[in-house]
């Protein structure tokens, strides 16, 4: 799903925000991108996300080389393939949580009374189909965040990226958050977490952590190949749940 | 997994307009306060185009209704510079010319001034010229009363007067009747009417009209005439102008001078059409302001909304996604403000030609020509904040919350 080869970026003014990181996230995973402020979390996010280009090295998701890609493919690229949530949820203020989740699929080419079906499915899958006529100001931060999940997975992307989904929430709502982050990797979804908190962190199968725009530690690390051959050869995910499941038991 | 090739999809062009509106819709105020410079701008243009198409259909309406058939036939001056006179015989030649279907002639009674009472000092005479008049004058010029009757064969005979408009006004007559009397060269006349003002021979209201038997036999009237009203049928009105000289004062052609007063009238709507040029020059500044102001909107609009502009990034918007969205809110916003300045100016024009009586005329030209202005101004102001939003890099934008 994700392979980053040699990724580094170099801001104007000289800071190296990414130095060299090479990682591969396969189809289905569930992975913490762990790292404190200034690691180059979010500039991984932004490569993740195709939102920024690398200053050097290969970028594929979802079987795309991205440097190949145009501006434009990568605007359809992130429209098909990529949900985004975001820690400020991003919702638009004047307009219901049907029409916020709608617009998630405004880029795809549906149609509206389309859009608008499949909006009210995504806000019953995170449990606010009671809630479609309300505006985000009538909202707690978790069910705006919820809102904001739906809009990331309406149109059923097979990445999603999670930018600390639950930094603005307090514990209950960001448990809240975290099962239903849970629950689409069940269903398949690759998910990739940015986050500080390692707490949250420690409940996820993988973690990758960074420090100073490089990896130092991947949980999955050891051999990757052998990880990417086991997944092959007994279909990973049931395994990975069971983990998570594990470790949320005490 | 195979990558197929990948297409960015095209907007719906109603999710184009609804998208467009966005930043209408959540901050309705601002949007509503730069529509209205937009809006300012284009009635006032709208409103100085009506008033003045409507004051033309007036002129228009005035000028079929008075006929453009009227030509009148004056003393000029000799070639020695003094004052030339009509002969006696001069009204019943142009009577003879063919076409010409009235004639009446008016003589000027110079030493007749006309007092309200023998108590008003001689010195405050008011402006008011007596004319001896013939019974056709009325037809003739198409003059209405407002009140009384107008001469007829008997009271031309004896003293009996017909006011003008400002006359009266000048007398303090309000009406026609037996006991209003006013004192003409020193001899009481009975004022029988009182005319409305005569649009083609505005010289007819300061006056004081007597029958022209009264005025020989009372006032010394030298039966000379000063005016030639004449009417001619309309397809021969260049033609009778022509020989209407010679016929009038066929020894001295040269000092006759004819005139068509309904030429008059539209050189004096000419004067106010200067007027109204810098009054559109008026309403274009101020519709450039207009635009300026919807400029400087969508400027801080793309400022303020960088997050959504990146939000719309990060679902898949390609640049010129996001600069069409940007100049569909410009194009909405002065657009709003086009229509409503249209109807604005609409409503102003209709406002004042009804206040003075005119047609109420609004070019479609005007209107249609004014919301195109306004979406050329809406695009161009539009056009740089739209660049700069489809600029903005979706991790920048992002940032900026």
């Amino acid at each position: 799903m994700i392979s980053l080869t040699e990724v580094r970026k170099e801001y104007p003014g000289g800071v190296v925000a990414l130095d060299g990181v090479s990682l591969e996230i396969g189809g289905g995973e569930l992975v913490a991108i762990v790292g404190p402020s200034g690691s180059g979390k979010s500039t991984m996010l932004n490569m993740l996300g195709t939102l920024d280009r690398p200053t050097s090295g290969g970028v594929r998701i979802a079987g795309y080389d991205t440097a190949r890609l145009s501006d434009a493919q990568l605007s359809a690229l992130r429209a098909r393939r990529i949900g985004f949530v975001f820690q400020q949820f991003h919702l638009s203020p004047g307009v219901s949580a049907l029409e916020n989740v709608a617009d998630g699929l405004l880029y795809c080419g549906r149609r509206p009374a389309e859009r608008r079906r499949r909006a009210t499915a995504a806000l019953e899958r995170v449990g606010l189909g009671h809630r479609v006529r309300h505006r985000p100001s009538e909202l707690s931060g978790g069910e705006r965040q919820r809102v904001a999940l739906a809009r990331a997975v309406v149109g059923d992307p097979p990445l999603l990226l999670a930018d600390e989904p639950t930094g603005s929430l307090d514990s209950a709502a960001g448990a809240g958050v975290m099962d239903l982050l849970l629950d689409l990797h069940a269903a398949g979804t690759t998910v990739v977490l940015i986050t500080h908190d390692r707490e949250i962190a420690e409940r996820l199968p993988r973690r990758v952590h960074m420090r100073d725009g490089r990896m130092v530690q991947d949980s999955a690390a050891p051999p990757l190949a052998a990880v990417n051959a086991r997944r092959a050869l007994a279909g990973d995910r049931g395994g990975s749940t069971a983990i998570a499941n594990e470790r949320q038991a005490p | 997994m195979t990558a197929a090739v990948l297409h960015p999809a095209r907007m719906w062009p109603g999710d184009l307009l609804k998208v467009g509106a966005v930043g209408l819709r959540t901050r309705p105020l601002r949007a509503t306060l730069s529509a209205l410079g937009i809006a300012i701008g284009i009635a006032a243009m709208v409103a100085v185009v009506g008033i003045s198409a409507s004051s033309r259909a007036d002129l228009d309406r005035t000028l079929d209704a008075l006929g453009t058939n009227l030509l009148t036939v004056g003393p000029g001056r000799t070639m020695f510079g003094a004052d030339a006179q009509l002969p006696e015989e001069s009204e019943a030649m142009v009577g003879r010319i063919g076409p010409v279907t009235a004639v009446a002639a008016v003589g000027r009674v110079s030493s007749a001034r006309v007092y309200r009472t023998r108590l008003i000092p001689a010195a405050q005479s008011g402006g008011i010229t007596t004319f001896a008049a013939r019974i056709p004058l009325l037809a003739t010029v198409g003059a209405t009363l407002r009140s009384g009757t107008w001469l007829n064969d008997a009271t031309a005979r004896y003293p009996a007067v017909v006011l003008g408009a400002s006359a009266a006004n000048r007398l303090g007559i309000g009406h026609a009747g037996p006991d209003v009397r006013v004192l003409i060269g020193g001899v009481y006349f009975t004022v029988v009417g009182i005319l409305e003002p005569v649009a083609l021979a505005p010289e007819l209201d300061p006056a004081a009209l007597i029958g022209w038997a009264a005025a020989q036999s009372t006032l010394r009237f030298d039966g000379h005439p000063t005016t030639i009203y004449t009417r001619a049928a309309e397809a021969q009105v260049e033609a009778v102008r022509d020989v209407l000289g010679a016929t009038a004062n066929p020894r001295s052609p040269n000092e006759v001078e004819v005139s068509r007063p309904s030429d008059a009238l539209p050189a004096k709507r000419a004067a106010g059409e200067a007027f109204t040029g810098l009054l559109l020059g008026l309403g274009a500044v101020a519709l450039l302001v207009g635009g300026v102001g919807v400029a400087n909107t969508m400027v801080i609009s793309v400022l303020e909304r960088r997050a959504e502009i990146g939000l719309r990034r990060s679902l898949g918007a390609t640049r010129g996604q996001i600069r069409i969205q940007f100049l569909a809110e410009s194009l909405l916003l002065s657009a709003l403000g086009g229509v409503g300045g249209a109807l604005l100016g609409a409503a102003v024009t209709a406002g004042y030609a009804m206040y003075q009586d005119w047609p109420p005329v609004t070019p479609a030209v005007a209107l249609f020509g004014g919301v195109a202005a306004t979406l050329v101004i809406g695009g161009l102001a539009g056009l740089y904040p739209a660049l700069r939003a489809a600029r903005l890099s979706p991790t920048e934008a992002l940032a900026a919350t």
